[in-house]
């Protein structure tokens, strides 16, 4: 189970006009401004719940998620997570989620993706039979079995993000973030990866807290939304909350941002 | 200790499969340590007695250096590691059960025996089939030879240590270049890589044998040529040890206080 409580957290951000004469007064005086990313931030999340976290850019997200896996400390507030605080028993803590960043790459660059997933089993000390398991069937939710043994420099965008899911969920983890999962996929990919994580699901009860700005991400994958906007929670219930009748999700939440000014 | 035995294992095979690089390294280093030889011929010839080395002794020490030059060059940091700490990609290895320090000395030290392992035989062999003085010579005794297997082990731990600074300082600096270049040049002129210690005069080098520097190549290096022997080799080889274990430390308060203060910036 996941509580986070009252989470804050403020960023000091340098600030210039642009121009050769502030660049030179920035020398001797850098004027700042702190930033709210989050303000008083709490929410609960239960086991095996698929939970959409959105809202529009710079809004905090990424933030939660950085608190949530332990890579951030937030201000102020208290965030406990099985049990455990995050960003104090960070290496604990680590053990039993997942994490993908779409925009980032986990896996070794120059090596066949098969490396990297050896390298995790003995980082996460998976036992050998268990390791065997979760790779058959990985790869065969996934289609894997013919990237394996390619370098990772030389698969597609689509095929590399794959291998990612794959390579955060070969320790079972309990819980797995996905900060923009399908960012950049084409219409195939997409659906694998929606369909893979509804089985996951389903399947492992991993508990599944996503982030993206594809609304039919959302409409497929999550029955719950939690919406930030400047760093508040402005909504925590389901996607209709937000339609209201109309058709276009994407519209609706355009509306719902601009009613609420973010 | 098995997973950053991982890293090491995955690093070092990796870093075989660079099979270009390492023969222009061989070319390279062939063609530097001609030069040099030829550069110190010329010195000794004009009056040899006024050298602190023999000129075979000097011979060696260049061979080995070349040979070694991956376990040694300050220069041979790794791109990746900073990348991670500029681009943010090092997210993902917060994001894993592992003490970063560790991950990342695991890491640089597989990184230099793997290069080290490609190119230092050719090299090796060749210089032993060059006629004396220009040549390799032997060590002096089994005993040198195995003091100077160790302190070889022990002057790339003490290497990868000092790196391991630069890499920690930088997650505190908006660009890794300024602490990279200046540290680089350091090492390389106190290290004796630029040229060997026993070439400064006295009172420079009797201070310079102190630091950290000097723990580095330059006393495998002179171990093999004899320059160094007896008790001075044992002393050198325990200022070793000190010099591994104190930056070793000190890397790892900077990567507690960096752990804490981080901040992976965009989204």
């Amino acid at each position: 189970m996941i509580t986070a409580q009252h989470i804050s957290k403020t960023y000091k951000v340098s600030k210039r006009d642009a121009g050769f004469s502030s660049a030179f007064k920035a020398l001797f005086r850098k004027e700042y401004e702190y930033i709210h990313a989050l303000n008083d931030v709490s929410f609960t999340i239960l086991d095996g719940e698929m939970v959409g976290y959105i809202g529009p850019n710079g809004a905090g997200k990424s933030s939660t998620i950085k608190i949530l896996s332990g890579i951030l400390t937030p201000d102020a507030g208290t965030c406990r997570i099985n049990g455990l605080i995050p960003w104090k028993n960070r290496i604990e803590h680590v053990k039993n989620i997942g994490v993908v960043f779409g925009q980032r790459t986990q896996l070794w660059w120059d090596v066949p993706v098969l490396d990297s997933f050896e390298l995790l089993k003995e980082i996460y000390r998976i036992n050998t039979r268990t390791y065997r398991q979760n790779l058959e069937q990985l790869c065969h939710m996934l289609n894997l079995s013919e990237l394996l043994k390619t370098p990772v420099r030389q698969l597609s965008l689509g095929q590399r993000m794959r291998c990612e899911l794959a390579a955060s969920l070969l320790h079972d983890p309990a819980i797995l973030f996905l900060d923009e999962p399908t960012i950049g996929l084409d219409a195939v990919s997409k659906l694998a990866v929606r369909d893979f994580i509804l089985k996951l699901n389903k399947e492992k009860h991993t508990t599944v807290i996503l982030t993206t700005h594809d609304m039919q991400d959302i409409e497929a994958l999550t029955s719950r939304i939690i919406l930030i906007g400047k760093g508040k929670i402005l909504l925590d219930g389901s996607i209709h909350d937000i339609k209201k009748g109309q058709e276009s999700t994407e519209e609706a939440l355009a509306a719902f941002y601009r009613s609420h000014d973010i | 200790m098995k997973k950053y035995l991982a890293f090491f294992r995955l690093r070092f095979s990796m870093g075989l499969q660079y099979r270009t690089a390492a023969l222009a390294g061989i070319i390279t280093q062939f063609a530097w340590a001609i030069m040099e030889i030829l550069m110190f011929r010329a010195f000794y010839q004009a009056d040899a007695s006024s050298f602190p080395m023999t000129f075979q002794a000097a011979c060696s020490y260049v061979w080995m250096q070349q040979a070694f030059l991956a376990l040694f060059m300050a220069w041979m940091m790794e791109n990746e590691i900073f990348d991670s700490i500029v681009n943010g990609n090092i997210a993902y290895e917060l994001c894993r059960p592992v003490n970063v320090y560790h991950m990342w000395f695991a890491r640089s030290l597989a990184n230099r025996f793997s290069k080290a392992v490609l190119r230092c035989l050719p090299i090796l062999l060749a210089a032993a089939f060059i006629p004396a003085p220009y040549g390799l010579m032997l060590p002096e005794s089994p005993g040198a030879f195995f003091l100077f297997l160790f302190t070889l082990f022990m002057g790339t731990g003490v290497t990868v240590a000092f790196c391991m600074l630069v890499y920690m300082i930088s997650f505190f600096t908006l660009s890794p270049q300024g602490i990279r270049m200046v540290s680089v040049s350091v090492v390389e002129f106190l290290s004796g890589a630029t040229i060997p210690l026993p070439f400064f005069p006295d009172q420079v080098r009797s201070i310079l044998e102190l630091l950290p520097f000097a723990s580095m190549q330059n006393v495998p290096l002179r171990i093999y040529s004899g320059d160094l022997c007896g008790t001075a080799a044992w002393q050198a080889a325990g200022l070793q040890l000190f010099w591994l274990f104190a930056l070793f430390s000190l890397g790892r308060i900077i990567d507690a206080l960096a752990m804490k203060k981080i901040t992976v910036q965009g989204g």
